[in-house]
């Protein structure tokens, strides 16, 4: 284990990411400031000012040339980061499906917020749902340590031969961005060793060797890039696996494809993503102490979303209550629909979907319970009053 | 630096020993002026160059899936963004060559046409500029949406037949004059800004040599003939644009280091505007009784911007 040199610090989200970002040194950075992402760009272009990183950033005009600044960064051949949140990400839109087309292994820190309108700055999930079918790897962190953990691990993702796909490392804007919390960092040395050097394959800069690169494709080849890009998705999970268990084992944090937290005899489930599931933990504690089989399941990697694996870890539940931090407006909530879909072979629990916390409105522990008790009553009649409701929120 | 030298003078002679980097093949149309400008372009350069190109006709008949006519690093992503993906590559670029991982010298180029230039990626064009990277945006301007099928942009001239501001019983053509992009380019004091036509061969390869001469960003504005959408002949895209310069629609000029320089004064033999609207169809109906107002009108904007472009001249002389 070579986590014993870590020491603990206190630091806020954004911190933890500029500091993962600044261990991994990218070669180029692209970024624009966006609230609440802001804060990593800031602490970044301040290691490159001191001369800490070797980084070369590209302070750009706009969200979407930042992400076509990361790709020609990216297809030039070197490792390439950018932060972004909310109408960032939505500005980029366009270029997050031309950076996975053409299969670059780009690193986002997605610092989650709703988006506009009404226009509002805080955390909830639909950017990150929005960006669903861009074909990135989609990775979501409860707290700090798992910002900064995944961020580490990204590039080991993103670049493996068998993936090669953009990867986006989402936490939730304000409560996580901007909250101090302790947490390890890894020694510079031993993240430089776990993430290795970048090996570029295809660089548009080999001159010797000329390439181009974003054709025209069309009928009669579109489909076969599309798959190919599918089947890198699936191979990412084996992959995200594989490295996580290193990661485990290097510096005794595990991480899985997503987090089972008493899960194992649990009768009534909360799925949830990002920092809510420390309020439900706590939740689920206190229902433990008075006899209730509760249990969280929380995803960690939601592109490529781990079917078969959450499938079996619910399938002998008997309710879930599937919480959504986005809504698809006159659809289930998106978490819902990846959960039904996994559930839906087996003879699984019922479920049902809460819409929470959109704009950033606080998820409270009695909002928890609320919800676990309900969990209780549908787990008891079998049936669930309401498919999909929004709670804490004025009728 | 890349200036004509003895080495590599800028004679026939000396050209026809250069290599092609755009090879025959392509589909861009017969008589397009894009692949003459990019050939030319090309050949006027010695070092290794790095090509990004916005999506229109150029990217789209040059790289068509499994095959392409660059002989040199090219790459495309997306309508608007040619100068944020040419930043990115330029940048890393720098940054390998900081981190002594590349060691090779290269230039760097972004093409694009007048949509994808002065509407859609103006704005990454600007930024692009203004941060000053070691870059030459060149757009071969042919004055609409020519790969969408002719519609109107800022580039489009007053008066022009478009399919999005057709001639009608109640309008004839574009309302506005077009935006003056070259001068915009100039304001930003990039490196250097010049307009150039492929008639004249050697105005523009000296002007690609100057321009990746120069410490920081440059652009050139390139008149591009379109038989298609200026409803020409296929053989008379050369004559189109020297009409374009000898009627002062498109001087040639540069500005480097806030000096202005008219390359071609045609002085008291400029030609009537009427010399080069007659030969393309979608000036025709300008030539309809009635729209004698239209091409007075057309006549006096060409003049306002020509003795503007001589005053800047004058003022800009130390």
């Amino acid at each position: 284990m070579g986590a014993t040199t870590t020491k603990i610090v206190a630091v806020t989200g954004n911190q933890a990411v500029a500091e993962a970002l600044r261990q991994l040194n990218p070669d180029v950075m692209p970024a624009y400031p966006i609230t609440p992402s802001t804060g990593i760009m800031e602490s970044f272009t301040k290691f490159v000012s001191d001369g800490k990183v070797d980084t070369e950033t590209i302070l750009v005009e706009s969200e979407h040339s930042a992400m076509s600044a990361c790709i020609g960064a990216s297809a030039a051949g070197g490792r390439v980061a950018t932060a972004t949140s909310a109408q960032g990400l939505a500005l980029m839109w366009e270029m997050l499906h031309i950076a996975s087309g053409y299969r670059l292994p780009i690193l986002m820190a997605l610092v989650n917020r709703a988006l506009s309108a009404p226009l509002n700055i805080h955390g909830d999930h639909s950017d990150g749902m929005g960006m669903r079918d861009c074909s990135w790897i989609q990775l979501f962190s409860e707290n700090a340590q798992e910002a900064y953990d995944n961020t580490i691990m990204a590039y080991r993702i993103a670049e493996h031969k068998d993936v090669r796909l953009p990867i986006a490392v989402n936490m939730d804007g304000f409560i996580i961005s901007h909250s101090i919390e302790s947490m390890t960092f890894i020694p510079d040395a031993e993240v430089k060793k776990f993430v290795g050097d970048y090996i570029a394959i295809d660089p548009l800069l080999d001159i010797d060797h000329p390439k181009s690169i974003g054709a025209l494709v069309l009928p009669d080849y579109y489909m076969e890039h599309k798959r190919a890009q599918h089947e890198a998705m699936l191979n990412a999970k084996k992959v995200i696996s594989d490295v996580s268990a290193e990661f485990a084992r290097l510096f005794g944090r595990t991480y899985d494809l997503f987090e089972s937290y008493r899960l194992e005899d649990a009768e009534v489930v909360l799925v949830a993503l990002n920092s809510a599931a420390g309020t439900i933990k706590d939740e689920v504690d206190r229902y433990r102490e008075k006899g209730v089989k509760a249990g969280l399941l929380k995803p960690r990697v939601f592109r490529p979303f781990p079917y078969e694996e959450v499938g079996a870890a619910l399938k002998n539940a008997k309710a879930v209550c599937v919480m959504d931090r986005a809504d698809s407006y006159g659809g289930y909530g998106p978490l819902f629909m990846e959960i039904a879909s996994a559930v839906q072979p087996h003879r699984g629990p019922v479920l049902f979907n809460k819409v929470y916390g959109l704009g950033g409105r606080d998820l409270m522990p009695l909002d928890v319970d609320q919800l676990i008790d309900e969990t209780i009553e549908v787990a008891k009649t079998g049936k669930a009053k309401m498919i999909k409701e929004y709670i804490t929120v004025r009728n | 630096m890349s200036t004509p030298t003895q080495e590599n003078p800028l004679t026939l002679k000396a050209l026809t020993h250069k290599p092609v980097h755009l090879t025959g093949g392509h589909r861009m149309c017969s008589g397009c002026g894009a692949p003459t400008i990019v050939r030319q372009v090309l050949m006027a350069i010695d070092e290794p160059v790095v090509i990004a190109n916005a999506t229109g006709c150029l990217e789209v008949s040059t790289c068509l899936f499994p095959y392409t006519a660059w002989q040199v690093p090219w790459m495309h992503s997306a309508f608007e963004n040619a100068a944020a993906t040419a930043s990115g590559i330029e940048t890393m670029y720098r940054s390998l060559r900081k981190q002594g991982k590349l060691k090779k010298e290269m230039k760097f180029i972004a093409f694009g046409g007048d949509g994808g230039t002065y509407d859609i990626g103006f704005q990454a064009l600007s930024g692009a500029m203004e941060r000053g990277h070691q870059l030459l945006y060149i757009c071969y301007d042919n004055g609409a949406y020519m790969n969408t099928g002719i519609q109107r942009s800022s580039a489009t001239p007053f008066g022009a037949d478009t399919t999005t501001q057709p001639v009608g019983s109640k309008i004839q053509g574009k309302t506005q004059r077009r935006k003056d992009l070259t001068r915009i380019m100039a304001a930003h004091n990039v490196a250097y800004a010049a307009q150039a036509s492929p008639h004249n061969w050697k105005d523009l390869m000296t002007k690609v040599r100057k321009a990746l001469a120069t410490n920081g960003p440059a652009y050139m504005g390139v008149v591009s003939p379109c038989n298609r959408g200026w409803r020409s002949q296929t053989n008379d895209s050369i004559l189109l644009s020297r009409l374009a310069v000898e009627t002062c629609y498109w001087p040639l000029y540069e500005v480097q280091d806030g000096k202005w320089t008219i390359n071609y004064d045609p002085k008291d033999r400029k030609k009537p505007i009427t010399e080069w609207l007659k030969p393309q169809g979608r000036f025709k109906h300008l030539f309809a009784p009635g729209n004698e107002a239209l091409l007075a009108r057309f006549q006096e904007l060409v003049d306002q911007d020509w003795e503007s472009l001589k005053k800047l001249q004058e003022m800009s002389k130390s």
